[in-house]
């Protein structure tokens, strides 16, 4: 038998301290970003979960691989774009958004339990994982390093017109805020409006319109 | 347990720094850091709520200051050793000093099938929803040392049950090796006023996913003095 995770008060070998080695950097700055304490530390449990025999490498340049390249935003794009020409997708991706997105061929580790928010004229929404990172990994790829950080986790259920300002962008007057805090298996797509001046174009050509904030909220998308 | 992770509403992180969508990872340990904590999981030692209380009962102070690939690492060191796959002596020499023991290891021709699987957390449904959509609640107020979903902002709130998701492994239990417990899954809505007082936007509303033990009934006005 193995022993039960999931106690981690103090008495742990890491709890109810702060060691030198668990920040690697003073207070006030974060840690990690080309940090090569950090580069270390990873470089030696990499090399010894290998030895133990828990760790396949080739494993994980499958997984770098798969995030760096075949899973992304694009998905996402593609969604929205087909959800903007196809009325009856877009009324399945709204009833049952996990169901629509398999549809695609997009679907797995983080995107199991689907919702699509259908922004409007009167309603933004905005979504954000106040506890941790929740984000709908099979269409828009990784969470990028804002939506993990404090200051979006902090303020974007408390403040999203600021949030918003932050990327430069400002709702309309009348245009009311949704804000999703991500708590549980849920996983939450913004399907934001088509830009004007798009008339006739294909699923394709207004994919590349559609970028990954505006499936965020904390993007709108201009006229081409 | 009301640690740092609990981040909604506080003050003082500065503004929130947008970066391009092509730029996922700023030092290639993030991306072995990214990939170790996925294959790593394969055993089948801790679940995804026991991950993110490794991660959440980090010092807040440490908590704070580590990039979130840097919450990722240390919190997986956490579990590798509660789990007992590696010890702290072997986390701190940075080195094995044993043999492994037998466990279930992610090969690369396994992981497009994982990733594309992924792990559902609905299960089926073993007694009639307590609440419909439409319908008002509050949520409770507690403040347990363990794993929680339920936002220190959000605790005490009355709100409005606007979607049923069916029922969902609750992480109170999950995170503490006590069972899945399944409960109904809401998302509720509350009026911005409601979380944070009369300086809130008047036309903010925030919703959260709530499972059924983190409500009670509400009253049809909604306001906190009426309960």
């Amino acid at each position: 038998m193995h022993k039960t995770v999931g106690n981690f008060g103090a008495g742990t070998a890491y709890g109810g301290r702060v060691a030198a080695g668990d920040t690697g950097q003073a207070a006030g700055q974060v840690a990690g970003h080309g940090d090569n304490t950090m580069a270390l530390r990873v470089e030696a449990l990499e090399s010894l979960l290998v030895e133990k025999g828990y760790v396949d490498p080739a494993a994980l340049d499958t997984i770098i691989t798969t995030y760096e390249r075949d899973v992304g935003p694009r998905n996402g794009a593609h969604v929205v774009a087909l959800s903007w020409v196809d009325p009856e997708y877009r009324q399945r991706l709204l009833t049952d958004a996990t169901a629509a997105i398999a549809e695609l061929g997009y679907g797995g580790r983080q995107g199991e339990h689907m919702v699509a928010l259908e922004n409007t004229p009167d309603e933004h929404h905005l979504v954000v994982c106040t506890l941790c990172s929740c984000y709908p990994w099979p269409v828009l790829g990784l969470p990028p390093t804002w939506y993990k950080s404090a200051p979006y986790r902090s303020r974007a259920v408390l403040d999203p017109r600021g949030v918003l300002a932050d990327f430069g962008v400002t709702l309309p007057e009348g245009t009311r805020i949704t804000v999703h805090d991500s708590t549980a298996e849920v996983r939450y797509l913004v399907v934001p409006m088509r830009p004007p001046g798009t008339d006739g174009w294909d699923v394709e050509a207004l994919a590349a319109l559609v970028t990954r904030d505006s499936m965020i909220g904390t993007g709108v998308l201009a006229a081409p | 347990m009301n640690g740092a992770a609990d981040l909604g509403g506080m003050m003082g992180f500065g503004p929130v720094v947008p970066e391009p969508e092509d730029e996922r990872f700023h030092a290639d340990w993030e991306r072995r850091a990214l990939a170790l904590t996925l294959a790593a999981a394969r055993p089948g030692r801790w679940n995804i709520d026991q991950s993110r209380h490794a991660r959440e009962t980090l010092h807040p102070a440490v908590y704070l200051t580590s990039s979130y690939y840097a919450i990722w690492v240390q919190g997986l060191e956490r579990l590798l050793v509660s789990s007992g796959l590696v010890s702290a002596e072997e986390i701190a020499q940075r080195r094995a000093l044993g043999p492994g023991e037998p466990a279930r290891v992610l090969t690369a021709a396994e992981v497009p099938a994982v990733l594309a699987t992924g792990t559902r957390a609905d299960r089926p449904e073993h007694r009639p929803a307590a609440f419909a959509v439409g319908e008002p609640v509050r949520t409770v107020v507690r403040n347990p040392t363990g794993h929680t979903r339920l936002p220190r902002y959000a605790r005490g709130k009355a709100g409005v049950v606007e979607r049923v998701h069916g029922v969902h492994v609750l992480p109170d239990a999950h995170a503490h090796g006590l069972g899945e417990q399944p409960e109904w899954l809401y998302t509720v809505r509350f009026d911005g006023r409601e979380l944070w007082g009369a300086d809130a936007a008047a036309d903010l509303t925030v919703t959260i996913d709530a499972w059924e033990s983190y409500l009670e009934p509400g009253t049809r006005e909604g306001s906190p003095s009426s309960a």
